[in-house]
């Protein structure tokens, strides 16, 4: 493998294992809801990010989730 | 629905996918000769990890030197994970659960973008991973040492293998199966109303007696030390902080806010050192127990009825990222470093009982001690809630419910060597109550080295320098777990990074880890119990169904607070030690919690047909239920009164009505009354406990019963809809996924249906 090879792999791994984080913390959450909306075909305008994270705290306050002990 | 398939990749045939998409599941028939086909390579990889495995054991079991290299630890649990999981999770897989790629999971068919949303597999593990662990298996290894460093090896990597990823594999399959629906439901559906109701009482006194003791472990971690208490303090403007830029400057910035609240968090810490070097900080951050306790029951009740964007989700966030950061590290740690433990494999105190941490013999105080990480009830909750409404394929199942278990087992490994891996000595002085050692250097040392254990010999100046080393006025009876702990972490982190001169940081870093978990743990669980307390009143007052109605809530909120918050404030005044006498009962009632699970499992399998695996969830049932039911009858009929509640209870009555001024530990009259009241309160909860398992239990029993006797039952699941997307099971993909997903990617972006992830 030359050195470019090893460093475009390096590169991927780093992107991926963000990705990965990224995924683990939550934060795709909106790209998710607005990758459905789209495929859905629903109706109407996707709500805006700002909007979308308020919603999906609000929601939070009526379900809450778990955390074990 | 037809019993008769075998293999885990059949398939109902009454499924018919999409003709003109690529197929959504592997070949079944593909599928097997893979799993079947046994290459060299293969043979070889899985002798050698076998090999490795099996040197491990033997080195640890059977080859006792002095020491022992806390290296054979990680490779004895991660061989044995590896052939657990490769062999008897597919076993189940394919003989008990059957999951079929071909039927579109919750998170498809009730698709929202919101709640259900099918998420990639890597990504939904370390999801599922941040929500189970916590604090759990952090402490009760710690506590379990004094048994030696073999019982609670045994039992975490075997009790995991056979019951705690066994039960959240099954709970988050059958609810997955059922459109996500909690253990709660379930239970109602499969054991009728009063096996149903009995498991949600159980479980709302569960979580309470939870709540309460995981705040007895950071009251003690925090009493008289003005460092942890200026740092652990500050989280709250911190998680403060971050909700608002989240809400207000930088919505879903959820990795930038979190990487500020760390750097914060850090700077929190290096502060805490600071200050706990002026008079003033020494003065103003120095808080008794009490007052601590006080503090987190109204920080308790605050959290839960703020909204959730200001204090909780930050915090969330917060707490995942130091989960996630410090076991990573901790584990890189323990293998660069390699501590050498010179604890022996047994102790006597695994037959006498008479453990100055907890008492109680081996059996079966050992299970009831270690729950987290080997088996723990707390995670049906996890597992029939959330993740099952993110699953995108049903055979992902195994590697997320199955595999995410064995990582917290993994931790519960990583933190007994880190307890074990601290002089035995400063173990003992650390762990045995103030009613023992006095509380004093002094008093410490007497009474360690009084206990007569072979090569114990403790110094009053070791003593001391420790807590020179660690920022802290003193070590001694610093109970509950988690200052051991952080005492094992700073040595082995300094043994990598900075040096003696850094353990008084690492010592508070991981207090306040373990602190964000457990406060963490503290707002949600006493928020679930609110809304489990508002849904069971409502049943009788309509009203209080509706959550957003804040008398309510705040009602609601104030009962659950006050119940944990009456069990906390008696373990902190117990003048037998608290967490010694109280955490039994956080044990019995996790386990507790897990046989319910269980049964509510072996109910399902039976009304499935499955008679001839329904070893598979009746093995850990039946354990959980021996081990849970004699821990409560000791707690409830032994004459020692170190181990038997009422027999405590009557000892002291017994000394009061005989005009006796002190008694025990209890130098006077005030405090005796304390203790029978206390004995009183935790008697009454072991027969609470006892009484409702064993309903439920036989509830479940019955209705396997009648399953038998029928040939299976109506089953609960939801209809099973056609798949319209594919990812692969397991962790890395298989060549035939590959294969698959290959032909997916091809597809024009147009006619590619829901996936969501990259």
């Amino acid at each position: 493998m030359t050195v470019p090879d090893v460093l475009h792999r390096a590169r991927d791994t780093a992107r991926e294992l963000a990705w990965l984080f990224k995924g683990v913390m939550g934060e795709n959450a909106y790209q998710t809801y607005l990758d459905h909306h789209e495929r859905s075909h629903a109706g109407g305008d996707p709500m805006t990010e700002r909007e979308f994270w308020r919603d999906r705290t609000d929601r939070q306050d009526a379900n809450p989730e778990g955390r074990c002990c | 629905m037809s019993n008769k398939q075998s293999g885990s990749h059949r398939h109902a045939d009454v499924l018919v996918t999409d003709p003109d998409l690529p197929p959504v599941a592997v070949d079944p028939q593909q599928a097997e000769a893979e799993d079947r086909r046994w290459t060299p390579a293969k043979i070889a990889l899985w002798v050698g990890i076998a090999l490795l495995g099996g040197v491990s054991w033997t080195i640890l079991a059977i080859v006792r030197g002095e020491t022992v290299n806390a290296i054979w630890f990680v490779f004895a649990a991660v061989c044995t994970y590896l052939i657990a999981y490769r062999f008897y999770s597919k076993f189940i897989e394919r003989n008990l659960l059957k999951p079929d790629d071909r039927r579109a999971t919750p998170a498809e068919y009730k698709a929202d973008g919101k709640d259900y949303a099918a998420t990639d597999r890597r990504v939904l593990f370390g999801h599922h991973f941040a929500a189970i662990a916590g604090a759990g298996p952090l402490v009760g290894p710690v506590l379990a040492a004094q048994m030696g460093y073999l019982p609670g090896t045994l039992w975490i990597i075997i009790g995991v293998i056979f019951a705690g990823a066994v039960q959240d594999y099954l709970v988050m399959f059958f609810s997955m199966r059922r459109g996500g629906r909690s253990l709660g439901q379930m239970a109602r559906e499969e054991l009728g109303v009063i096996g149903g109701t009995a498991a949600l009482v159980a479980t709302l006194t569960i979580m309470i007696i939870i709540v309460a003791i995981l705040a007895l472990v950071v009251v003690n971690a925090l009493g008289e030390s003005p460092w942890g208490v200026f740092s652990v303090s500050m989280t709250i403007p911190i998680a403060l902080f971050m909700g608002v830029y989240l809400r207000y400057l930088r919505p879903g910035k959820v990795t930038e806010v979190s990487l500020i609240g760390f750097v914060l968090l850090l700077l929190a810490i290096i502060g805490g050192g600071w200050i706990s070097e002026t008079a003033w900080g020494v003065e103003l951050f120095t808080l008794d127990r009490i007052t601590i306790a006080w503090g987190i029951i109204i920080y308790g009740f605050i959290a839960a009825v703020l909204p959730v964007w200001l204090l909780l989700a930050p915090r969330d966030y917060l707490s995942t990222f130091m989960k996630i950061g410090t076991i990573v590290m901790l584990a890189v740690a323990i293998v660069i470093t390699r501590p050498e433990i010179s604890v022996p494999a047994v102790t006597e105190y695994a037959t006498t009982g008479a453990g100055p941490v907890v008492a109680g013999t081996l059996f079966p105080f050992l299970f009831v001690t270690i729950a987290c990480g080997a088996l723990s009830g707390f995670h049906a909750l996890i597992a029939s809630g959330t993740t099952p409404k993110m699953i995108e394929k049903e055979r992902q199942t195994r590697f997320i419910g199955y595999g995410g278990m064995l990582m917290e087992s993994f931790v519960a490994i990583m933190a007994l060597v880190a307890a074990l891996s601290i002089d035995r000595g400063i173990y003992f002085a650390m762990n045995s109550s103030a009613a023992a050692t006095g509380g004093t250097i002094e008093g410490a040392v007497a009474f360690v080295n009084g206990l007569g254990l072979t090569g114990v010999n403790l110094t009053q100046e070791a003593l001391s320098t420790m807590a020179t080393n660690v920022g802290e006025e003193s070590i001694v009876s610093r109970t509950g777990g988690a200052p051991t702990l952080a005492v094992g972490i700073a040595q082995i982190m300094q043994g990598v990074f900075g040096g003696a001169g850094m353990m008084a940081f690492w010592y508070h870093f991981a207090i306040m880890f373990e602190a964000l978990f457990i406060l963490t743990a503290v707002d949600a669980g006493t928020r679930v119990a609110r809304f489990m307390l508002q849904d069971s009143i409502g049943n009788f007052v309509p009203r209080f169904r509706d959550t957003s109605w804040r008398t309510g809530a705040w009602i609601c909120t104030a009962i659950m607070v006050a119940g944990w918050g009456a069990i906390l404030i008696m373990g902190v005044t117990d003048p037998l030690g608290g967490i010694n006498t109280l955490f039994p009962l956080f044990g019995i009632a996790n386990q507790l919690l897990a046989a319910i699970a269980l049964a509510v499992c072996m109910a399902i399998c039976a009304k499935r047909g499955l008679f001839k695996f329904l070893w598979i969830p009746a093995l850990p049932l039946a354990f959980a239920a021996v081990v849970t039911i004699t821990a409560s009858f000791l707690k409830i009929f032994s004459p020692t009164p170190a181990i038997g509640y009422w027999a405590q209870h009557t000892a002291f009555r017994n000394a009061l009505d005989a005009g006796e001024e002190s008694f025990g530990t209890a130098k006077t009259v005030a405090a005796m009354e304390a203790v029978v009241r206390n004995t009183f309160i935790q008697g009454t909860l072991s027969i609470v406990f006892v009484v409702l398992s064993i309903i439920v239990i036989a509830t479940a029993i019955l209705a396997t019963i009648k399953a038998y006797r029928q040939g299976g039952g109506p089953g609960a699941e939801d209809a099973p809809t056609a798949s319209r997307i594919f990812a692969p099971a397991g962790l890395v993909a298989t060549p035939a996924e590959k294969d698959l997903e290959a032909q997916w990617s091809a597809l024009e972006p147009g006619k590619r249906p829901a996936r969501s992830g990259h």
